[in-house]
């Protein structure tokens, strides 16, 4: 443990909703950097602040968490920095805890776990402004005096007692907590001897060694995650022979320490907090009293429901048409002003259609940022959760997963982003998995496409459009509820899932902190997924324009010609007991990057200029004549039903492969999605395709 | 003293003191952790719509947890 002689490091810790983000925001501004943990989908915020003096200060933004005995990677990750068993982060020097002043009581309890640690802590007493409101009183100074350290009271929303944090940060010295705190008897021998272990086997100092034992009594099945080192041999056989000794006696060890630990706190309130005579329900209180209503509740649900599905599926419509006419014109003027050759088409086909295809995402995505950050930020998210948790619960996940499959029928790109509100890792792991098989906007032209293929005359009547369409999405629904269902059981099998989670007062959210978030969600796809989309993009270009043929070839013979091309017909023989031929497998690979490339691609194999305006019908009236070899009509109604279904399970998104592996931080999860959807389309479609012709279809 | 009954089986509105919790299993250790021990006043504020879960007051905040948590939790009620 060496102390540097440079300005220490800071960890800013705090439960959720206890305004931690509003407060790294307005210490370090847009001096931030975002990553991730090594190992974990644990995002790590590093920032810089500015002492009194001008000098930079390092602050580590951990993730919130309201206990040290992790539940959660988030948890995890928290306790393992403070602790200092990552080798990828600098042990904090000093810590800066956040609470909640109209929820002292709770938040409390993990700033008593954090004195333990025996460094200079900090406390930030954020909220005072919302204190008198909930009919509260808070004795600062007494607060102070009990504790030994600074308790700097705060507003971090409206940038209240900032200076003065700044000013405690600034100093030289800080005291360390008079923190008198009994270890309860029954346990004391065995925290003794477990820091004893800590400290001589693990290097550890001794007040380290002493947080860290009491951590371990309460912490026996806690969540472990990668970049931890590992306790020692001895050390765990120690715990190992304790917790045998207890569970024969009959000694509740864990539930000692809490009940311990809340005694204290208890006391501490008394003296500190005073309430200011009765109250009546709190505001929060009656909005809740309507959001949660068995009948209001579920038309506001919906109110919000269609409001957040229209921004992703309609608002957000705009600007991505816009963006997509402007891609398309640069690559027009390309074309027009460079001489056409392998370079050419390279930067227009290649290399400007992978980039149209990033950023033409980028408008959902933060329209999605806006809405989840509202949501969050006014806590009506938790209550959505609330509402919605028995529904989830059918098939084993919790109300949390809702929000993000809900947003999957936009585009499971943002949905899967939006699972980061999940903080049990195999419920997340479970959403992000089935997240697109909710039918999302770009397969849209697919069935509008097969649709009318399915009526020759031309005139589809508009209930069975509605009819088949709703079949599909719900096909798709039942699909992701029932892989969930099965995911649950098998490979993610983890505890009962659990819903205990804070329903915090409502507020408003600060829009400096919905842009901010905005902002960096938005970069962080740029960065990550945006590189691997644009390479892939590419490479599939390639292998349609290549080899190329000799100039004057009709585009038709190109591509059958192209590597997909030969693709497509190695493919037949597993594409022919789904009724399609090698035409269809060469518009299967093509849209391999995007599903609506499918119309596209089909109109090249088929031999049909698309145009841009969306007319589908010269494409319709060439798929209806479409044949195979012996003269048999290529897509008969059951082919087209068929094409859809497999569209409905296929996983024909390269963007979501590329998030799921930026989300997941790891290609397994990424393939395996890849390969069990796919597997599946080719199943069902297969199974629908042979029974329907046993069928006489 | 009444009797101890399960906190799934308050009404709605009802106040409570708790008084046995399950000594294992991590849901139960959370709970403790978030402030729900022996001896704690509680107030079951409402359940979902669809009937699971139910919300609680416990130390002045608002928590959730499903019935078949709370099903574990005696208190008494006051």
């Amino acid at each position: 443990m060496s102390t540097s002689p440079r300005s220490p490091v800071y960890a800013l810790v705090g439960n959720p909703n206890c305004g931690k983000s509003t407060l790294f925001n307005a210490l370090t501004g847009l001096k931030q950097k975002v990553g991730n943990y090594p190992g974990v989908t644990v995002e790590r915020k590093m920032g810089t602040a500015y002492s009194q003096h001008g000098h930079p200060i390092q602050i580590i933004d951990l993730p919130g968490a309201y206990s040290l005995a992790a539940r959660s990677p988030d948890e995890a990750v928290t306790r393992d920095v403070l602790l200092g068993r990552r080798a990828d982060t600098p042990q904090p020097d000093r810590i800066i805890c956040i609470v909640d002043a109209t929820n002292l009581e709770r938040n409390l309890y993990l700033v008593h776990q954090i004195l333990d640690l025996g460094r200079p802590v900090i406390v930030v007493l954020n909220m005072m402004d919302l204190l008198a409101q909930s009919g509260l009183q808070i004795r600062v100074a007494r607060l102070e005096h009990m504790l030994g350290i600074p308790v700097i009271p705060c507003e971090a929303i409206n940038g209240k007692g900032l200076i003065e944090l700044r000013l405690a940060m600034s100093r030289a010295d800080l005291p360390l907590a008079r923190h008198a705190w009994d270890v309860p008897a029954p346990i004391a021998p065995a925290v003794a001897e477990l820091q004893a272990s800590l400290s001589e086997n693990e290097n550890r100092s001794s007040l380290i060694a002493r947080a860290e034992a009491l951590l371990l009594l309460t912490d026996q099945d806690s969540v472990r995650v990668a970049g931890s080192t590992p306790l020692s041999p001895r050390t765990q056989e120690i715990l190992r022979s304790w917790e045998q000794r207890w569970a024969a006696t009959g000694t509740d060890w864990a539930g000692t320490l809490v009940n311990s630990r809340y005694e204290v706190i208890g006391t501490l309130c008394a003296e500190v907090v005073q309430r200011a005579g009765a109250t009546g329900p709190s505001p929060s209180d009656r909005i809740d009293s309507v959001v949660t209503h068995p009948v209001w509740g579920w038309l506001v649900f919906g109110t919000v429901m269609t409001a957040l599905f229209l921004g992703i599926f309609t608002f957000a419509q705009y600007p991505m048409d816009w963006l997509d006419a402007h891609v398309s014109m640069l690559a027009d003027w390309l074309r027009g002003n460079m001489p056409a050759g392998d370079l050419r088409a390279l930067l227009t086909d290649g290399v400007i259609a992978g980039v149209g295809r990033v950023i033409v995402f980028l408008p959902q995505i933060l329209v999605l940022y806006f809405f989840i950050g509202l949501l969050e930020a006014s806590g009506y998210m938790s209550r959505a959760a609330f509402i919605m948790d028995r529904v989830m619960s059918r098939v084993g996940l919790n109300g949390k997963s809702f929000i993000p499959l809900l947003s999957s029928y936009a585009c499971a790109i943002p949905g899967i982003m939006a699972t980061r509100t999940i903080e049990e890792r195999k419920d997340r792991l479970i959403t992000i998995l089935v997240a697109p098989l909710m039918s999302c906007s770009a397969r849209l032209p697919v069935y509008l496409l097969m649709i009318a293929a399915l009526f020759p005359s031309g005139r589809v009547p508009v209930l069975t459009k509605v009819g088949l369409m709703m079949g599909m999405y719900a096909l798709g629904t039942a699909a992701a509820f029932g892989f969930a269902w099965l995911f649950k059981r098998t490979l993610l099998k983890g505890e009962t899932p659990v819903m205990i989670m804070e329903l915090p007062p409502y507020r408003w959210p600060s829009l400096k902190g919905l842009a901010l978030q905005m902002i960096e969600r938005a970069g962080l796809f740029l960065r990550r997924a945006g590189t691997i989309i644009l390479g892939v993009s590419i490479v599939l270009w390639f292998l349609t324009a290549y080899p190329k043929m000799p100039a004057g070839t009709p585009p038709v013979e190109q591509v059958a010609h192209s590597f997909a091309g030969r693709l497509g017909h190695t493919l037949e023989p597993v594409l022919r007991p789904l009724g399609f031929d090698w035409r269809i497998g060469v518009a299967i690979v093509s849209s391999f990057v995007a599903r609506e490339v499918f119309v596209s691609a089909t109109g090249v194999v088929f031999g049909v200029e698309t145009d841009t305006k969306g007319n589908i019908l010269p494409l319709r009236d060439a798929l209806q004549h479409a044949t195979w070899p012996d003269g048999r009509a290529l897509f008969t109604p059951l082919v087209c039903l068929n094409l859809m279904i497999y569209y409905v399970l296929a996983m024909q998104c390269l963007s979501t492969t590329a998030v799921v592996r930026r989300e997941t931080n790891s290609w397994g999860w990424a393939i395996f999605q890849q390969v069990y959807l796919s597997v599946t389309a080719w199943v069902v479609a297969c199974a629908v395709y042979q029974v329907g012709r046993a069928l006489g279809f | 003293m009444a009797a101890p009954i399960k906190l799934s089986e308050l009404p709605i509105g009802a106040n409570a003191i708790v008084r046995e919790f399950p000594k294992t299993g991590p849901a139960f250790l959370r709970l403790r952790e978030m402030g729900l021990v022996a001896g704690t006043p509680v107030k079951l504020v409402r359940c979902a719509p669809l009937g699971d879960p139910l919300e609680i007051q416990v130390r002045g905040y608002h928590l959730t947890l499903r019935r078949s948590e709370a099903d574990h939790v005696l208190v008494e009620s006051v």
